[in-house]
Parts: structure tokens; sequence; C-alpha cells
């Protein structure tokens, strides 16, 4: 095995594993903080179907995003659901052509439209990207980083597209490389250029997600703002650190 | 009030340009000592209090370890800039820091700063700062330009809750000796005499009496108003303003008659005289659960079987949500009923069941809109159904008004506008923000009084009721277009023999 072969499979796993551990490390710090008191924005759904159905709108159609402001709310979906085509199309990579898998996620639409995912990705994040110059109160707010992570997913996406329309590279032994890095048995790496940056630049994003804003995809899940139900009339909501608050002096009883 | 203006309302809104610091003058009276102790913190007079930054510091790391909301809303941000054109404040002053993500992002540089690996080893990268006096002075000046009103919220694809942050930041401000005057100062007075206006129990008996003496002048019926009744069955808390500001008191004559005509038993209790809960402002559970309690006690002592709450935005957002947690559980009460009730609820129902006898026609020289409070809109409900806290208020209304026109949709419902002096900012050291902040609200109420010809708003919250009462002269309106919604019921019921002649005919028909 070539040393470049090395040192990525070793940063492949390290990436896995600063990715899975941060993240779970990040999410079960979520599920511990209690919530003390029902915060819902209303109108909210009485029951817990409810809820569900109010956040898979939000997760699916950005619908908070919709209602604020719609160049944000195009670019933004955009972005987001050519990233979900481009991840389908990537399973490739590491799932086999007869696996189960593919009758339910159809090879076809995967490989046709996965495809352009690429442009549509690039334009949604130059969309993001201009928003963020151009708009007054969005280039207000904005930190180096932000603008970073919107650069490092563009060479993401261009690098990904050049591979698809300029420079082929050897997919066959890519697959072997990742394939190998599933079963411990590792292989090498092609070595063109354009697929080191590309990989580089995805293993950077995986280093960088449990410590920067792309928690938001986690922590959506957790605002309480939007997965309370509300009852607090009917249901008794009490945190730990509230219930001992009241055991100490008992003036609830 | 001339040292800046009042600005200008366009037929359609318009975003401001950004700019840099100009409302960073704008800050409250910090609480005095006598002030902070009562409630339990540090310090006071305007001196951060020694160690100060690592008090900070704790106290930040101890609420992220308590709240749920401030952990996941410190980390997930991602600057989409979909909240920057949505808060009053910035609409209303143009100031960039009253952006709802800049105004977080002033605790957040902190928290990142001293919580996260970026921000530990690279500040500049990720827009981390070292805690600072400056940056002290900063969030004391732009959390309380704040109205925790929660727009922002609803248009944040996460829901961050600016609200969630502002209380935090306050909390945090007050364990550092940066209290503020005017809140600390009620909440002193609600420990003290039991209400937020510092009326004693022997003030309060007067004033019922005189309100009965008057609504007797009026109506020649006697309609009580029972103060600490034993064995009443409802147990009304209404803010305390309710008892003499106006158009409150109209409001509060309004519930009296609805009760009277229920044929309902009730009363008030001197010890919990006031519904307004303002821990909810300082963002402090304890103050906040110390407030309730009262209600709990209350309700216990004098016996009844049901809690109803009057027309007042942030205490129906703490009685709806919070009541229940902080003060309950309410299994002594009747089970039958909600706890707490709004008092809308109560009379929407005695609506439909037809016990009211309503005539209109005493409100036609008015034309109403409805101002929805945030807190009531945003954070809350009033009937069975969500939304019920929009639809109840106008079925009201629009039973006992014969001539109702809504303002634009964008700026009601729960994409309501604050009244610009909400959370714990309705005092005159904030008068500035108060008026610029009212702008949104002051543009959609202009635009229905020019296209539909609405002569009056009417509004269910005590804060609004007299921040409007302020602000509507300064955009040349008067102050008396603000009106209580009870107050549109007071004057439309006809009580059982009340009044004169005519009033009886139209009795008669009605019934008919």
């Amino acid at each position: 095995m070539t040393a470049l072969s090395i040192l990525y499979v070793v940063l492949f796993y390290a990436a896995i594993a600063v990715l899975v551990g941060g993240i779970t490390n990040k999410v079960m710090q979520y599920k511990r903080v209690p919530a003390p008191l029902k915060i819902p924005v209303t109108p909210a759904p009485l029951t817990r179907t409810g809820v569900a159905w109010r956040l898979t709108t939000e997760v699916v159609f950005f619908n908070s995003l919709f209602r604020a402001t719609k160049w944000t709310w195009i670019f933004g979906w955009i972005f987001h659901a050519a990233l979900l085509l481009a991840f389908f199309r990537h399973l490739r990579y590491v799932i086999s052509p007869d696996s189960f898998l593919w009758p339910i996620i159809s090879l076809q639409v995967v490989q046709s439209f996965g495809k352009y995912a690429g442009f549509a990705m690039a334009f949604g994040l130059l969309g993001l990207l201009g928003r963020r110059i151009f708009v007054d109160r969005v280039r207000y707010i904005s930190s180096p980083s932000d603008y970073l992570m919107l650069l490092l997913i563009i060479g993401i996406a261009v690098s990904g597209l050049m591979m698809n329309y300029v420079v082929r590279t050897d997919i066959i032994q890519l697959k072997a490389f990742i394939m190998g890095l599933f079963l411990f048995d590792w292989q090498n790496l092609p070595t063109d250029a354009i697929l080191l940056v590309h990989l580089t630049l995805v293993l950077i994003l995986s280093f960088i997600f449990p410590i920067s804003k792309l928690l938001h995809a986690p922590g959506l899940f957790f605002a309480p703002t939007r997965y309370q139900v509300d009852n607090p009339r009917e249901v008794r909501h009490m945190s730990p650190w509230g219930a001992e608050l009241e055991a100490k002096d008992g003036r609830n009883a | 009030m001339a040292d800046f203006e009042i600005p200008e309302t366009h037929e359609f809104p318009v975003i401001p340009t950004v700019m840099e610091g100009v409302m960073s003058h704008s800050a409250p009276y910090v609480a005095k000592a006598e002030f902070q102790e009562q409630l339990g913190f540090p310090g006071g007079g305007g001196e951060l209090i020694e160690g100060w930054k690592e008090v900070f510091l704790d106290k930040l790391g101890d609420m992220l370890g308590k709240y749920r909301s401030l952990q996941v809303f410190m980390d997930i941000c991602v600057k989409c800039g979909a909240c920057t054109d949505k808060c009053h404040y910035f609409l209303g002053t143009g100031d960039a820091k009253n952006m709802p993500v800049a105004r977080q992002d002033l605790l957040r540089k902190v928290y990142r700063r001293y919580f996260t690996f970026a921000g530990k080893y690279f500040p500049k990268l990720v827009g981390a700062v070292d805690l600072t006096e400056e940056i002290i002075d900063e969030m004391y000046s732009y959390y309380h330009q704040c109205s925790e009103c929660r727009r922002c919220s609803v248009f944040c694809p996460y829901g961050i809750d600016t609200a969630e942050v502002t209380m935090a930041a306050r909390d945090i401000l007050a364990h550092i000796g940066k209290g503020q005057k005017y809140s600390n100062e009620i909440i002193g007075k609600v420990y003290k005499i039991g209400n937020n206006l510092g009326l004693p129990e022997r003030a309060l008996a007067d004033t019922l009496e005189g309100l009965e003496e008057e609504v007797e002048e009026d109506t020649g019926v006697k309609v009580r108003f029972p103060l600490d009744e034993k064995g009443a069955d409802i147990l009304l808390v209404t803010p305390s303003a309710d008892f003499f500001a106006e158009p409150h008191v109209d409001g509060l004559i309004g519930y009296a008659k609805v009760f009277h005509a229920a044929g309902a038993s009730w009363t008030i209790s001197s010890k919990a005289s006031e519904a307004a809960n303002f821990g909810l402002f300082i963002g402090n559970y304890e103050n906040m659960r110390e407030i309730s309690l009262r209600i709990r006690d209350a309700a216990k002592e004098l016996g009844v079987k049901r809690i109803i709450f009057g027309e007042c935005g942030h205490a129906w957002r703490v009685a709806y949500n919070f009541l229940n947690t902080l003060a309950g559980p309410w299994d002594f009460l009747d089970p039958n009923y909600p706890v707490p009730q709004h008092i809308l609820d109560f009379t929407s129902d005695c609506l439909d069941r037809g016990i009211l006898n309503i005539d209109k026609s005493e409100n036609d020289w008015m034309t109403l809109t409805f101002h929805d409070s945030c807190n009531i809109a945003r954070a809350s409900r009033i009937g069975a159904e969500p939304g019920s806290q929009f639809t109840i208020p106008r079925k009201v209304i629009k039973a006992v008004c014969n001539n109702f026109y809504d303002m634009a949709p964008e700026t009601i419902h729960d994409g309501t506008f604050c009244c610009g002096g909400g959370g714990g900012l309705l005092t005159d050291d904030l008068i500035e923000l108060r008026l610029k902040g009212a702008l949104p609200r002051m543009e959609a109420l202009k635009n229905v009084i020019e296209d539909k010809g609405v002569t009056h708003m009417a509004a269910i919250c005590a804060i609004c009721k007299s921040q409007f009462t302020k602000v509507l002269p300064y955009y040349g309106m008067t102050m008396d277009q603000i009106v209580s919604v009870h107050q549109l019921v007071s004057s439309a019921i006809i009580l059982e023999g009340q009044g004169d002649e005519d009033d009886a005919d139209a009795d008669t028909e009605e019934a008919a």
C-alpha cells in the first residue's frame, strides 16, 4: 500500500470516529439537559403525532423559513434536496449493485437525477453565499466561519462535478478502497488530484461537523419550541431540578 | 421627549438599512441593592460584584445544564438571516444588534469562547470574544431591547427562541449585580404587598366598592366585585392595572357583568391580587415560582373550585403554560374546568349558551380592530383548539360589535407585532425604545384606520393597553383609541333589570 493510501485510511477512520462520536456526544447532551418549562411556539400540536407532523414539515419543506424569506428558502431548500440526492448517488460506492436497497432507492432515478445534483447544490450554495455578501443584514451577522463553511461545501460540489464531467477518476479502485475500509481489508486509493481534493474536503467537513453550526441537523429535533406538545394544563410538566426545588420546601403539597 | 424622532409610518413596511450602535445608549436603570437582595440577587446600584467574571461564566454553565432550550439554541444557529427583519425593535430603530440573531450572538459569542472547542482555539474564525465589561454593558443594553415576544422564533427554521436567550442573559446579569430596576422593584412589591402596583388590601377593597357604586349608577343593577370571599366558586386573578388604569378597569367591569349575568360565584383575592408575573421577564425560575405560589395559597385559603385569569398577555403565558408546573398540581380544584381558564373562554362559553343579553348596537359608534398580544398569540392557547387564541377574542368582539376589521394578515395571529412595551420594558427610562418599537403595529393600525375606517383597537393585555395609551398620541392618534375586549362586552351587555325604557324594549326584541 502506498503511504498516501495509509494516510487516507487513518484519516477516514478518524473522521468517522469524530463524526459519530461527536454527534452522539452532542445528542446525548441535548437529551440529558432538561427542559424545565413548556415553551412550544403556538399554535402548536396537541398530540405527539401532531408534533411528528410539525417536525416532518419543517425537515422536508422548511415551512418556517418559507414564511420568513423566499430567497433563502429557495436556495437553502435546493441545496439540501440536492445534498440528499448526492448522498443517494454516493451509495453505490458502499453497497453492491445487487443490494436489496436498490429497488427501494431506485438506481435509475439516483443515477440519472443524481448526476445533476452537484449543479443544484452549487447553485443553492452560491445563492446563499450571495445573500451573505450582498444583503446587509446577513453580511452583518456573518463570521469568517460562515463564509468558509459555504466555500468548503461549494468545493466539495465542484470537485465532485469535475470528476463526473472533466477528469474521471478510477471509480472501481475507489470503491475497492471504500469497501476495504468497511471490511478492514485496506486497498490503494486512486491518486488523481481532484479525487484527493474532494475526499479531503469531505474529511474536513466530517471533522468540524460536531463542533460547528452543522449541529442544526440533530439540534432541530431538540428545540422545545417545536417538539413540545401543547398540553400544559392537562399534563403536569416537571424537570428533575424543578421537582427537587418543590420537594425541598414542600409548598406544592 | 424631543431628543429623538418618532419614526415615520408607511403604507408598506420598510426594512431599514443596518446601522451600528444607534440604540447603544438605551438601557434601563439598574436595580438598587435593596431590590436585588429581595429577589435573591447580589450587588446592585450599577457596580459589578467582585469576581463577576467567574460568577457570570459559572451561572452560564449552570443554565446550560438546566435549560435544554439555551444549550441547543447556543449551538445550532446557522446565521441564515430569516429572523433579521422580523423584530419590531429592529424595524423601528435599524440598530444592527436589534436583529434577533445579532442580539442572541452577544451571549453566543461568549458561550463560544468559553464553552466550545472552536471558540477556545479559533475565536476570530467563529466570532468568539472574551468576556469584558464592555460586553456586559452591551448585553445589559440590548437584552433590554427585546420584549421576549417570540416573533423571530416563528420564522426561524429551527425554532430558536430569542426570548429564551434574553431571559437567560437577564438572569445571569442579575447574578452579577446588574438586575433591572423596573422589574425587580415590581416583583418586590408583589412580595411585600401582593401586587405590581403596591395596592394594599384596604385600598383594593375601596376600589372595588367604588366600582360597585359606579356600575350601579350606570345601570341601576347591583353588580358585585367580591374580595376575599371564602367559598366562592371562581378565583379571578387579574393584572392589578385592571383595578384603576384606563382602559383596563372597563375590562374588569366587563368581567364582573359577565359573572353577574351568568350567575357565577366569584371572588378576587387580596393575597393574589396580581396576575402579572415579572419573574418571566427576568428569566428567573425561582422568582416566577414564588409569585405563582401565591395563587395556589389563595386558592386553597378561599376554597375555590376554579381559577380564571383576566386580560393579560404574559400573565396568561405563565398561567397557561407554567402554573401547573410551578404551583400545581391542581387536584383540589374542580376537574371539569381547565386550570386555569381564560376569561374570554368563560365569556365565549356564556355567549354560546345564550345566557348573555347583548345589544350590539351599543358599540355601533366604533369600528374595531384587534391586536393579538404576543404572549397569547405565540405562547399559549385560550380554547380547546390550536389557534383558538385568535378565534375566541375575535368571536367575542364580533358578538358584541357590528363593525370589525382585521389588520394586515402578516401583522396578526402568530405574526403579530409586539406593542413595543412588553417583556419588562414598560418603563419611562425606555421611552425612546418603546416609541420606536411600536412602529410596525402603528403602521398596520394606521392602514386599517385609513382603509376601513377603524376607530378603535381592542386588546387583551394590560401591558399592551398601557403601552398603546402612551404611544398612540405620538403617532397622531388618541390614547382612548385602545380599548379592552371586555370593555366592549361591558357596553353591549344588558343586565336583568337594567336601564331606561328604550333599553328595556331592545331587551325584549333581542330575547324574542
